[in-house]
């Protein structure tokens, strides 16, 4: 078993890339899974995002990769998976059973949903938002998720402006009953 | 303490219900305080960025309770800085509702005919203005055009926004760098300061005392200006008059806070909460179909793929606001756009995109797919009836949630279980998008899932509502905290319910009506103070509007 610090980072990227899963970085990746093609949550910068302190979760993911390595254990020992002991449990699941766990933690009623519905709205936003990052410098970059959702880069200073932004034509017909303010009656 | 902390009026919070008497009062000749407890920033704080700490997350909180999560605006500004200036005014059954309670729930004094003169003064003052169809963005048009084809109408809906100055960046959320966003940063708030009004950032109200000869005393926490987690000292401040306005995710809060020393606060605090019946609902277009059956194109040859190009919502499905259907079942559906982030992750795939039963919804790979396709997404946001459902708890040992993250993130003590009423009200929204979207293979849709964070509002309202009955309210008609003379609350928490519209020009337009009364309250008090300012700018058709109603005092 790798050391600890490597078994937290390794927990938590298999956790980041079962919210937004991505292709392998290398061969014998073992932290992302490869159920999907380009680069998901991990290769955005959940780590470095969950490490941001401003997040407020960063003091406890020690705890909450560990956490999720006994959920793991538990989850094999029910399921009657034997697990590669050289990777952390969680590591060591396939991707749908790292799914079928993630969802039975975050589902309404679990005590622990809280956490772990943070968790993943942090491993998200690195891919959708980087908000690790400036946007514009993120974009620059080219930050996986930004540019897989198709945004487009800035103007010079920064800023956003879209001077086309309207069909421009009228598109229906008015309720009848709006009233000269342009409010419903 | 310092002794000379001491006002005629002091407001806690900045948004429209805090900056609206602000303006007015100032201008009557009252000393007036306002503690607001988020940061003062200016237009060149604006940013266009996602970054944790840029005024994307400084300007606003989000706090996910028991089954709701709210979201508000947290800054000099409050709710206007981070709202998206949709300006309707509430249709006129809405004040008619009876909600869960068996009769009316509004004060039988506020009708949507005698609200309308105050509705004049806000529509003034921000300036309000409809819309035509050269101002409709492509997600607005691209909404109409499916309402139209379902045989459906659909609305510009009226704004505060200046189109000349708006670049239609869509960062609405994180402030407006352009001043296009007539928030009241750019009309009451500065003519409060005019008129010697104190602004107070980073100041957070934690609870109120009555002090000796009837006066109080409003104690706070010093906030630091990074980490709303931290405070950096605390004080008090005394007042004959206090209104709070801290938005219905605060305001009962502070009043639990404040019982110890209130004394026991009316039954209606912290209770009858609505999230104003919200739901989004968010919908893959099929770019091909739009071209082909609706037969749009943009300038650049492309169909839609302009999620992010725009202002917020610009048009809205009106055909449900009907008085004669049943209570629950009157709606509005308006086109949103809702920034990524928070919000992109309770985006649900939708049936039929490629999903099974098996695979989850709000995350994984499928999730991960209609994300690429995020400049194609059309959000819908419902606002429907709800049923008041929502408590607050045990107050948290400061402000009104347990801070998470340095900035926006926070749990708090609000609990929300929708009822069967409620959830009729989102099955029949959430039935008309997807049968107006879907025709024809146009789009595919799914409502956002309630299973990660509850429920989601934008607009929280009714914590601590007026009415005429003392079982059911927490405030007098005049908005008056029952048995605590001289506390009044004039923000979103007095609604009394669900809208079925955008809720802040109502909001504003009950503190525009509530000032006469509170000027009454502070001359009774001995201050020399009068009403009858004009609108911010100057302007006087809205004043001239509510002169008649002889409701003006100390003119």
């Amino acid at each position: 078993m790798d050391s600890d610090e490597q078994v937290k980072v390794s927990t938590l990227e298999a956790y980041a890339d079962t919210i937004l899963p991505g292709e392998k970085r290398f061969p014998g990746d073992h932290a992302i899974a490869g159920a999907a093609e380009g680069p998901g949550a991990v290769v955005a910068g959940a780590l470095e995002l969950l490490h941001t302190d401003a997040t407020g979760v960063t003091v406890g993911l020690p705890y909450l990769a560990q956490s999720l390595n006994e959920h793991a254990k538990g989850y094999a020992k029910e399921h009657d998976l034997a697990l590669d002991e050289s990777l952390p449990p969680f590591v060591a699941l396939s991707f749908a059973d790292r799914t079928a766990l993630v969802r039975s933690l975050t589902a309404p009623g679990h005590p622990e949903k809280d956490g772990w519905v943070s968790l993943a709205l942090f491993c998200n936003m690195s891919f959708d938002s980087a908000a690790h990052k400036h946007t514009a410098e993120a974009i620059a970059e080219g930050h996986p998720g930004l540019l897989a959702m198709g945004y487009t880069a800035p103007d010079e200073d920064g800023l956003w402006r879209f001077p086309k932004f309207s069909y421009r034509r009228e598109l229906a017909r008015l309720h009848p009953d709006t009233t000269p303010s342009g409010s419903p009656a | 303490m310092n002794a000379y902390d001491k006002t005629d009026v002091v407001i806690v919070g900045s948004g429209f219900g805090g900056s609206i008497p602000a303006y007015h009062l100032a201008a009557g000749g009252a000393k007036v305080t306002v503690l607001e407890r988020g940061p003062w920033l200016e237009t060149k704080d604006f940013e266009h960025d996602y970054l944790l700490g840029s005024s994307y997350t400084r300007a606003f909180d989000f706090v996910v309770g028991d089954g709701m999560s709210v979201l508000g605006g947290n800054c000099v500004g409050g709710g206007s800085v981070v709202y998206f200036a949709a300006m309707p005014r509430a249709p006129k059954f809405v004040f008619e509702r009876h909600g869960s309670i068996g009769r009316r729930m509004w004060p039988s004094a506020i009708t949507r005919d005698s609200l309308e003169p105050w509705y004049d003064r806000v529509s003034e003052s921000l300036p309000v203005s409809k819309q035509d169809w050269n101002d409709v963005s492509y997600a607005g048009g691209l909404w109409a055009s499916f309402c139209d084809h379902s045989g459906r109408t659909a609305n510009p809906a009226p704004v505060a926004v200046d189109n000349d100055r708006c670049v239609n960046c869509n960062f609405m959320m994180a402030g407006c760098r352009f001043d296009a966003k007539r928030s009241l940063l750019t009309n009451y708030l500065p003519a409060a300061l005019a008129h010697g009004a104190k602004i107070r950032p980073l100041h957070e109200v934690q609870r109120i005392e009555r002090i000796d000869g009837g006066d109080y005393r409003v104690h706070f926490n010093v906030v630091d200006d990074e980490d709303y987690r931290l405070q950096s000292g605390s004080g008090t401040i005394d007042a004959k008059i206090v209104i709070i306005a801290a938005g219905a995710g605060a305001t009962p809060v502070i009043l639990q806070r404040s019982e110890a020393a209130l004394g026991t606060m009316p039954h209606g605090v912290g209770r009858y909460f609505s999230g104003n019946g919200e739901r989004l609902n968010t919908a893959i277009i099929n770019e091909e179909r739009v071209r082909e059956v609706l037969g749009l194109s943009r300038e650049d040859g492309k169909v839609y793929e302009a999620n992010h190009i725009g202002k917020g919502p610009t048009v809205a499905n009106w055909d449900k606001l009907d008085g004669s259907l049943p209570e629950y079942e009157r709606y509005s559906l308006e086109q949103l756009y809702f920034p990524p982030g928070l919000g992109t992750i309770l985006a649900q795939v939708p049936d039929g995109a490629g999903s099974d039963k098996d695979v989850p919804r709000w995350f994984g790979v499928e999730k991960k797919e209609i994300l690429k396709k995020w400049a194609s997404w059309l959000t819908i946001f419902l606002m429907t009836e709800d049923d008041n459902e929502g408590v607050f708890g045990t107050p948290p040992p400061t402000g009104n949630a347990y801070r998470i993250s340095q900035q926006m993130l926070g749990r708090g003590p609000l609990k929300y279980d929708p009822t069967p009423n409620t959830r009729h009200g989102w099955a029949l929204a959430d039935a008309e998008c997807k049968e107006i979207l879907e025709k024809d293979g146009l789009a595919k849709v799914a409502p956002w899932t309630n299973d990660v964070v509850g429920a989601y509002t934008v607009h929280p309202l009714a914590s601590c509502r007026i009415g005429d009955d003392p079982e059911t309210s927490a405030l007098h008609p005049n908005h008056e905290l029952r048995d605590h003379p001289g506390i009044f609350v004039t923000d979103s928490a007095s609604v009394p319910g669900a809208l079925t519209v955008n809720p802040a020009m109502t909001i504003a337009a009950l503190a525009e009506r509530s000032v006469p009364g509170i000027v009454r309250a502070l001359q009774a008090r001995g201050v020399d103070v009068t009403y009858g300012a004009p609108a911010p700018d100057g302007s006087i058709t809205g004043r001239r509007a509510v002169s008649k109603l002889s409701l003006v005092s100390g003119t």
